[in-house]
């Protein structure tokens, strides 16, 4: 027998079908059962008020990344006495799993990584949101403008719902940005201005250009430096 | 055309009882007694002139015509890189040290044919004053413990019959025909091996779940993506000894049931990537690789996969990401790469050194290996003891030796009597390790319980002129430039720490950045994907419990205790001291020191660029750093 819970409030008893892999765990204290190959996110996602668990670079179309960390929530796996972070869109729901959604930890953490998000991305209405739920005042660093918080979206949605990777997230760490594969200066005939980037994108980074194509974001700050560095490169090999 | 084919298939071995027949064959053709010149052509003895050093000796021998009772052997590393090139003269053992290319008609002539000692080319032990003639009596040796890279010196690594001679591939024989690989996989279990690369999960738990998981194709992988700043103990091994590392992989392929093996080595290596892959290609040659394996009916091949640099595809999943030929980023690892890694394949992915250990455990028995070291950490560990120390050098110990014992006894202590500071162990994510925890058994639990970890064996010493802060940010600037920006943690994180960090150092910190650390510590330990981001505050962490002052120093007085932020130190000549003997003068690079002979000079600030050039040659230690 299973609880099965009807908005976060009432829940109802109902029997496990046969052949089914039913996964019973719980989220928050709320005992719940689901079809065993989910993740905690897309369990969780499918039982409106149980849980609180952000997510900027989730979405079901595409697979899970795990880039953001924002869905990081506290597991155990041994019945509740150790705890561990782990990202809810990837960690897979196993039987007896307990899962602490907004415990004090988790928040703190949360709000961690949203400072560092706003101090990356200042004027991104989603970030602001999360900021003044999470409790982020001003970052503590110096602030960037950019709008892109790479989370990869726009980069899976053009290549696994499309087909066509005409976008690629090139170069690494902060050097890092959205751009044409091998850093190619416009978009190459293969992205077929369908939209999906700028559609799927989470902060709105991406706008569909005047001749129908996607408009990348350009990563200010450090692109001085990425010049530099390719200059220096060319200077060394050449 | 067929000559070759047919000398191919004579070479083939195609039973345990034929590898056996050729050892002895080997060994009857050797003669124990004759004379035997190792050098070393490791790559820190090539770097100090080795290669000139071998082709002096052949020319020597040439000349004098010694070829048949003479035997010259290029070998692997030896360790004791600080000496280099090292050359050691079998069977007695003589070991001599920075050998030059004109030392070696004096050696051929003097030491090889009449039996004498060359004094002036033996090691000196700076304790004693004593001079050593013996390999195994020099202190660096001596108290070492080497199982793994004690063949180093006796083998030529291009040549597969040098190991069959030592014993080689013996473990991979008993494998396949006198052990199930549950009884395998319950040896290495029962040895307490754990996995050398950092992690130091127990090996013989990963083999098993490999082995359970379900899967037709299976891999193994050899991780020998050395990237930590001053560590190439894996790169030596590699070099030095690959068909110990093949012979474990193979091993391994047993174990599981794999086909297919992977060695991922960086491109940076160039004589690990050719000597593995010649003794990949002897191995197919004498049929230890290949199709039926000593006639057991094991197929496995190995294949060479180059590493473009980047230091986070050492992580086992960006590693696997590489090998697939994607970019190396960092997935999670919920679900166990032995389970679904390599294109979602259970993969067996060990470290170089993990795998040089399984034969030695196969062949002396988990008894025998489970005796050495700590309760927690079996077996031995190569460390490589690199900065402020005398003894620069490749060391294999027990687990369980104190820290103490590596940098003094077998390191030699620090150079110019300077006081010990600090030693930073397991890589850039590793920690720095004070004075007063010098005592402590370097094992995986206690390194981590001292906020540092074992890693992959990088130990760096620091002397009482390395400013800690200025090692965090170094370390934090590394990582950054490491980070693969996948997850915003360890891509956000870590820039803003070398931002704070760089800050510090610049003599603009402000009070509550130590706090900001702390903080942004918390969100990557917690929050970062992958290892190198958990791990990624260590640096920080550490130098904060252990040397909280010199952070307080810079931020509230505005200096560096051991004057090496530049922003933060100031250059004058104390006239009192000063001899007026010019020295600084000319040393200086922007011409900022004035003064006459024999009169004090001084130095304008303005034009100082801090570089310290005067202070390191003045002999009167008139130059003041503050």
């Amino acid at each position: 027998m299973a609880k099965v819970w009807i908005n976060g409030e009432t829940s109802i008893e109902v029997e496990d079908a046969e052949g089914v892999g039913a996964v019973h765990f719980t989220v928050d204290d709320k005992d719940i059962v689901v079809s065993a190959g989910q993740t905690i996110l897309e369990a969780v996602e499918r039982m409106p008020g149980i849980g609180n668990i952000p997510a900027l670079c989730h979405h079901p179309a595409v697979k899970p990344y795990g880039a953001c960390r924002i869905c990081t929530v506290e597991v155990s796996e041994d019945g509740g006495s150790k705890f561990k972070f782990v990202a809810a869109c990837l960690y897979p729901v196993k039987q007896g799993l307990v899962v602490k959604t907004n415990t004090e930890r988790v928040r703190k953490l949360r709000k961690g990584i949203i400072e560092l998000m706003l101090a990356r991305c200042p004027n991104v209405k989603r970030i602001q949101e999360l900021a003044e739920e999470y409790g982020v005042k001003k970052p503590r660093f110096v602030l960037g403008d950019q709008d892109c918080i790479l989370c990869g979206l726009c980069v899976r949605a053009c290549q696994e719902i499309m087909g066509k990777s005409a976008i690629s997230l090139v170069n690494r760490g902060i050097y890092r940005e959205v751009a044409a594969p091998f850093y190619a200066y416009e978009l190459s005939e293969d992205c077929i201005g369908c939209g999906d980037c700028a559609f799927i994108c989470p902060t709105g980074a991406i706008e569909m250009g005047p001749d129908g194509k996607p408009v990348l974001p350009k990563v200010k700050i450090p692109y001085a430096e990425v010049e530099a560095m390719m200059k220096k490169e060319t200077a060394i090999t050449s | 055309m067929t000559e070759q084919v047919r000398k191919l298939v004579e070479k083939r071995l195609g039973s345990a009882a034929e590898l056996k027949n050729l050892r002895h064959s080997i060994l009857s053709k050797r003669d124990p007694n004759r004379t035997c010149i190792s050098v070393c052509a490791g790559t820190g003895c090539r770097a100090s002139g080795a290669e000139a050093v071998v082709d002096a000796f052949l020319d020597e021998i040439e000349k004098q015509e010694l070829q048949i009772s003479v035997e010259l052997k290029e070998t692997g590393c030896h360790g004791f890189c600080e000496r280099g090139p090292v050359v050691v003269i079998r069977p007695k053992r003589i070991f001599y040290q920075q050998v030059k290319p004109e030392d070696i008609p004096e050696i051929i002539s003097e030491t090889v044919l009449k039996g004498k000692i060359i004094d002036r080319l033996l090691y000196v032990d700076p304790a004693t004053g004593e001079k050593i003639t013996y390999e195994p009596d020099v202190p660096f040796y001596k108290r070492q413990t080497r199982t793994i890279f004690g063949a180093n010196g006796e083998i030529d690594p291009t040549n597969i019959e040098d190991y069959i001679a030592v014993g080689g591939y013996s473990a991979l024989s008993k494998a396949l025909f006198q052990m199930s690989p549950e009884e395998i996989i319950e040896e290495v279990k029962k040895s307490g091996l754990r996995g050398r690369g950092g992690g130091g999960f127990p090996t013989g738990r990963k083999w098993q779940s490999c082995r359970d998981a379900e899967g037709d194709v299976k891999y193994v992988i050899c991780n020998a993506d050395e990237g930590d700043p001053g560590a190439y103990q894996d790169r030596s091994l590699l070099e030095g000894n690959p068909h110990s590392v093949v012979e474990g992989m193979i091993i391994g392929a047993y174990v599981i049931g794999s086909n297919k093996g992977y060695i991922y080595v960086r491109n940076e290596y160039p004589l690990a990537v050719s000597h593995a892959r010649i003794a990949i290609e002897q191995a197919m040659d004498y049929g230890l690789l290949g199709e039926n394996i000593l006639g057991s009916g094991l197929d496995f091949t190995v294949t060479i996969n180059k590493g473009g640099g980047a230091f986070v595809c050492g992580e086992s999943s960006a590693l696997m990401a590489s090998l697939e030929g994607k970019i190396g980023e960092p997935r999670a690892k919920y679900i166990h790469m032995s389970e679904k890694g390599l294109w979602d394949s259970p993969s067996l992915l060990n470290n170089v050194k993990t795998w040089a250990n399984v034969p030695v455990i196969i062949n002396k028995g988990a008894e025998w290996y489970s005796k050495i070291g700590t309760a927690g950490s079996k077996g031995t560990m190569i460390f490589s003891l690199v900065g402020k120390i005398n003894n620069t050098g490749l060391v294999e110990v027990p687990m369980g030796i104190t820290l103490r014992e590596m940098i003094y006894d077998i390191g030699g202590g620090i150079p110019d009597g300077k006081k010990f500071k600090a030693v930073q162990t397991g890589g850039p994510s590793g920690g720095c390790i004070p004075e007063q925890h010098l005592d402590t058994p370097v094992d995986f639990d206690e390194l981590t319980k001292l906020g540092s970890m074992m890693g992959s064996g990088g130990m760096i010493v620091m002397d009482e002129d390395t400013c800690m802060v200025d090692v965090a940010r170094y370390f934090i600037e590394f990582l950054k430039g490491e980070s693969c920006g996948k997850c915003t943690p360890c891509r956000e994180g870590l820039n803003r720490m070398s931002e704070i960090l760089n800050r510090i150092t610049q003599g603009k910190g402000k009070k509550e950045d130590l706090d900001t650390l702390e903080d942004l510590a918390g969100v990557l330990s917690g929050g970062a994907l992958c290892a190198l981001g958990q791990t990624a505050a260590n640096p920080v962490l550490s130098t904060l419990k252990y040397f909280r002052d010199e952070y307080i120093a810079h931020i509230d007085k505005k200096k560096c205790p051991a004057g090496v932020c530049r922003e933060l130190v100031q250059y004058s000549i104390d006239p009192e001291k000063c001899e007026g003997c010019l020295r600084c003068l000319r040393a200086c690079p922007t011409s900022a020191i004035s003064g006459e002979k024999r009169e004090p000079h001084t130095i304008n600030q303005s034009l100082c660029i801090k570089c310290g050039a005067c202070y390191d040659v003045c002999k009167f230690k008139a130059v003041i750093r503050q």
